[in-house]
């Protein structure tokens, strides 16, 4: 008993660690130097709790398998060791504690700056179960939003307010473009309830919290397709809440723009 | 009334004769006791019926089923399931299990039956209370299932139930008279749990035994003491919560209700309210909830673990520390769930130390149980193998949440299967082996009579392996970056790599839960068939076994029992015995 | 019970955090003019606790301070509906503006958490007055007291919150 415990503790243990050094399901490409450090830092937190997986699992194995097998004499005597329990807190207090400050410049970088000058601005608003993306075309500004003017069915899911001349070259669309290596800041918003916008290749999610506009940013690096997914439970097409963002060189985005303006 | 001041002595309520008063409105703590379990043990099958019909909806989404149809006419028209059904059936899962399984069994059912025996009490310091308790709880049990047969069936908005969606009756099916039996159910649990939680205070402060000092309880008791206290807090907030919630549902006020919302094409009526407000409120009761969950399991664990390795456990002191310290610091964290909620970014980082703080005395207490096996003469009980198998899974849900804990890595694995195999591990199946060892080490003193061990053990070796099975590739979908709640994966083409996963977490989920027929089956039998129990069938010391198995009606006899040691004296050398009971007068003639 | 008012503070403390926030972060928060006679009822809840006080203290013969207390707490629900109807007839609604809102939640809550008292009262002073006795007399018409002292101070909290945090 006490050998076949200790044996399936540790292949369970072992199995489950396994596809985290084969990566056979792992994490999408990075295409933004922030979703590189992102994975740098689950990286390392990876190598951390990696050992500690290991070394916890494979004592609690050690001791089950040679304290189990005892037949004869009795067990030891003890209430403890305060320089173990002084030792191991102090340990884990420091591991623990210095991984999330390690982590804390990742965060910092993309949380308590604004975006770099320059950055397009694309204003996305989720809804039951769509995203718009609104780009502020040649004037550079968004019009104003009249929600009584909202009309999904006629093109205009936003409420852009048709008396206002800034609002007259706003772009809608129901996908993402951008260019490459140019900063884009998003503008977060929703109609209705709570959804998050979520990126897997740039390590990007944020909710769209309804009353509130939420601002963050992104350089995307590698062209390319990639999906956007819902990431907050929004009502039964949550799964379906899906969009693409397209990382484009500049003169095709350019196209892009030009082709969406004069719908 | 007269219970309104804790009575020291006598209280004593008579043996009561009628069936009615003795099982079904009874006094006793122990029948009270058992009554939770029951309704536990009922809702855990429940839900996990309900996540079998989810598991299956996300590897064959068109398979039709007729009797499903029979029993949710709307959701599962033409017999095949709709994504508004799945969620209903998640949210109903995730209540369930959390309120009704893992709040009711570990602390109101066990707490109850052992707690007041474990200090020498005759019974709760407020009976009525209890019993009042007790049936609250059922009458929100009741309301919640009704929840699946009102029109628009259950709510969709998951246990957590943001609003707006949980607020705005448009927000989809569901969200009418589903969402608001489920608001009521969850105050009335509250509302029974805030009860409970001044009972077991009062009997732990007041209750115990002469010479039973607080350093000298069962670290079971500590549990159920320090969870109680977490209790008393948590859930009058989220009382609160609820009547809000309520309150902008039926009575058109805007705590929660921003201004300017379109929901299914209709301008809503509300203004100013905010979103993040439910989400503090919520998840400042939600965090603590999760160790409301834990620790009673954590001190059941300690003390199997104490028992059949024969040593007293390795740092007593550091071990109620550590349960002192979660509960304290279980208040400070609750923000980790709103890292990208759209919160300050810089209390994010304030929330992300405190809650890698809390990782601390977790991994204390690992240690010391480790610790206590060192050295030991392991005896192999079922309760002892679900014991150790607590620890392993402990161990394994406690490290996912050092990636959850940082706000950079949660950025990518928040409301991801990442999160969902966290706390399926941490809290689901950890404390359902804390249950599960619970009943297999206190059957004999509630039944009299023994569970069977080979079958048992059976039960053991399908659901350890089994768990890891059904939990351990969630982590993996979370590396691709699968968002939870979703209904199907046909909706975004990435997610087209994890149908192997689903299928064997599917396959897995199946055997696992197949396999808690067969406890069914021992716990069952064994009430009636099973071997007769002594005493003291595990040779331990606590008081609990000190008193006939079962109990007689007042635990005791009338007798007073003193003590004189603390609760893990085990193997103490020259002692005749390789125990001590906790009211054993004779000196120990060990020298520390 | 010092535990059982721990678990109302709480509620009441998870109440004011909605409060506060929502007022803080709110445009469309709109003073309303308290009705003046929540003045006279506090009056009223005030002395009802220096009644309780003197039973709590008489000790034997407390049952006419017991009644008194009872008719006392009784006249200040009724004094908080009829506050209720003149905002009403103000066209004040529960769901008019948040912090009309506020003003019916928490005066709500505490009524219902005095009704609680007043129940108590009766059952307490019904027993007295029939002159029974029973062992733990005093300790009920303590334990009541205390709860009445604490709704009261209670009160006072909300009604200075919704005063001066109402503006
Ligand atoms: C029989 C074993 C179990 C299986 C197969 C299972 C399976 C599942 C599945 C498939 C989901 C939905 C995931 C999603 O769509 O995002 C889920 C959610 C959940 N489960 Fe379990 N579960 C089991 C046991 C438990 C236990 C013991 C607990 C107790 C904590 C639990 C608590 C939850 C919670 C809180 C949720 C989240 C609901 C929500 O998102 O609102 N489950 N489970
Ligand atoms: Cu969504
Ligand atoms: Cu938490």
């Amino acid at each position: 008993m006490p050998l076949l415990l200790a044996l399936v503790i540790w292949l369970v243990c072992l199995a489950l660690a396994l596809p985290f050094f084969t990566r056979t399901w792992w994490f999408p490409v990075a295409i933004s130097e922030h979703a590189r450090q992102v994975d740098t830092q689950f990286m390392f937190t990876l190598v951390v709790t990696g050992v500690i997986f290991i070394v916890a699992q494979l004592a609690l194995g050690y001791v089950v398998f040679n304290y189990g097998r005892r037949r004869s004499g009795a067990a030891t005597y003890s209430h403890g060791n305060n320089t173990m329990e002084v030792l191991w807190t102090s340990a884990t207090a420091i591991l623990f504690i210095g991984l999330t400050i390690m982590g804390g410049s990742v965060w910092a970088r993309v949380h308590f700056m604004g975006a770099p000058p320059g950055a397009i601005p694309i204003e996305v608003t989720g809804q039951q179960f769509v995203w718009n993306m609104r780009y502020a075309g040649p004037d550079g500004k968004f019009g104003a939003l009249d929600i009584r003017q909202i009309n999904d069915a006629g093109g205009n899911p936003l409420g852009v307010d048709s008396k206002d001349p800034a609002g007259k070259d706003d772009i809608v669309v129901p996908t993402m473009a951008v260019p490459v290596n140019r900063p884009v800041e998003l503008i977060l918003r929703t109609k209705d309830v709570t959804h998050s916008f979520f990126v897997p290749e740039l390590r990007l999610k944020q909710d769209t919290v309804p009353g509130m506009t939420i601002r963050i940013h992104f350089t995307a690096e590698t062209v390319g397709k990639y999906e956007i997914a819902c990431a907050e439970l929004c009502g039964l097409g949550h799964y379906k809440m899906r969009s693409f963002l397209e990382v484009m060189e500049p003169a095709d985005f350019e196209k892009w723009l030009q082709k969406r303006s004069t719908r | 009334m007269a219970e309104l001041a804790p009575a020291h002595a006598a209280h004593a309520h008579a043996a009561p004769t009628g069936f009615i008063r003795k099982y079904i409105f009874s006094l006793d703590h122990k029948v009270i006791g058992l009554q939770y379990y029951f309704l536990a043990l009922v809702a855990v099958f429940v839900g996990m019926a309900l996540s079998l019909l989810m598991r299956w909806h996300l590897v064959w989404p068109q398979s039709h089923m007729g009797w499903l149809e029979k029993l949710f006419p709307a959701g599962a028209a033409g017999g095949v399931m709709t994504p508004e059904l799945y969620l209903s059936l998640m949210t109903m899962h995730g209540t369930i299990m959390v309120f009704f399984v893992l709040t009711t069994a570990p602390q109101s059912g066990f707490g109850n039956y052992i707690l007041p025996i474990q200090i020498g009490a005759e019974d709760m310091a407020f009976p009525t209370l209890n019993m009042l308790s007790f049936w609250v709880t059922f009458v929100g049990f009741v309301v919640l299932i009704a929840a699946f047969f009102v029109t628009g069936g259950a709510p969709l908005s998951g246990w957590t139930a943001y609003p707006p969606m949980s607020a705005l009756p448009e927000a989809g099916p569901g969200e009418g008279a589903g969402q608001t039996l489920w608001i009521v159910s969850l105050a009335l649990f509250s509302a029974a749990s805030l009860l409970g939680a001044l009972n077991f205070i009062t009997t732990t402060l007041d209750l115990r035994a002469r010479g039973l000092s607080l350093m000298r309880m069962p670290l079971t008791c500590w549990t159920w003491f320090v969870t109680a206290i977490l209790g008393l807090l948590a859930f009058a907030v989220l009382l609160a919560a609820g009547v809000l919630l309520l309150m902008d549902r039926i009575a058109g006020t805007s705590f929660f209700v921003p201004a300017g919302l379109v929901v299914s094409d209709r301008v809503i009526n509300h203004s100013g309210g905010s979103p993040l407000l439910w989400q503090h409120l919520f998840w400042f009761f939600g965090h603590p909830e999760v160790y409301i969950a834990i620790l009673p399991g954590m001190g059941v664990v300690s003390q199997v673990i104490s028992t059949f390795s024969r040593k007293p456990i390795f740092g007593y002191r550091a071990m109620v520390f550590a349960i002192l310290a979660i509960g304290a610091l279980g208040f400070g964290v609750w923000g980790h769930h709103m890292f990208i909620s759209g919160m300050s970014p810089y209390s994010a980082m304030a929330f992300s130390v405190l809650t890698m703080s809390i990782g601390v005395p977790s991994a204390i207490k690992t240690f010391n149980w480790i610790g206590t096996l060192w050295g030991g003469k392991i005896r192999f009980t079922t309760p002892m193998m679900f014991a150790i198998g607590f620890v392993s899974v402990f161990v394994t849900g406690g490290l996912s949440g050092m990636f959850l804990g940082q706000p950079p890595v949660d950025l990518f694995f928040h409301d991801t299967y990442f999160v969902v195999a966290h706390f399926h591990m941490i809290m689901g199946v950890a404390s359902i082996f804390g249950i599960f060892a619970a009943t297999y080490y206190w059957f004999p003193k509630m039944f009299g009579r023994m569970m069977n061990d080979p079958l048992g053990k059976l039960h053991f070796w399908i659901t350890f392996i089994g768990v890891y099975a059904v939990f351990g590739p969630m982590h993996y979908l979370g590396l691709i970056g699968h968002p939870r709640r979703y209904a199907e994966i046909t909706g975004v083409n990435y997610l087209a790599q994890s149908h192997p996963l689903h299928l064997f977490m599917t396959i897995a989920a199946l055997i696992t839960v197949g396999a808690q027929l067969i406890f069914l089956f021992n716990l069952f039998w064994s009430m009636f068939k099973g071997k007769k129990a002594e005493m003291n069938p595990w040779e331990a010391t606590t008081l609990e076994w000190t008193v006939p198995s079962p109990p007689p009606h007042d635990n005791f006899a009338g007798a007073h029992p003193v003590v004189y040691r603390g609760p893990y004296e085990y193997s103490v050398p020259g002692a005749p015995k390789d125990y001590i009971m906790q009211n054993d007068p004779e000196p120990a003639k060990a020298a520390h | 019970m010092w535990l059982a008012l721990g678990a109302v503070v709480m509620v009441f403390a998870a109440f004011t955090s909605a409060y506060v926030v929502r007022k803080g972060m709110s445009l469309d928060w709109q003073a309303i003019r308290l009705p003046s006679i929540l003045w006279l009822n506090t009056a009223v809840l005030l002395a009802s606790s220096a009644t309780i006080e003197k039973a709590r203290r008489e000790r034997q013969s407390c049952e006419s301070w017991l009644a008194a207390t009872s008719v006392l707490g009784a006249a200040f629900l009724a004094g908080q509906y009829v506050a209720w109807q003149q905002l009403r007839a103000a066209g004040v609604f529960l769901a008019s503006n948040p912090s009309s809102s506020f003003f019916y939640l928490l005066t709500g809550a505490h009524g219902v958490h005095l009704l609680g008292g007043v129940l108590a009262l009766f059952y307490v002073a019904g027993r007295a007055w029939r002159g029974a006795e029973w062992p733990n007399r005093q300790a009920a018409v303590e334990a009541t007291a205390l709860y009445w002292h604490f709704m009261d101070g209670l009160w006072i909290y909300l009604f200075f919150l919704l005063q001066v945090g109402g503006k």
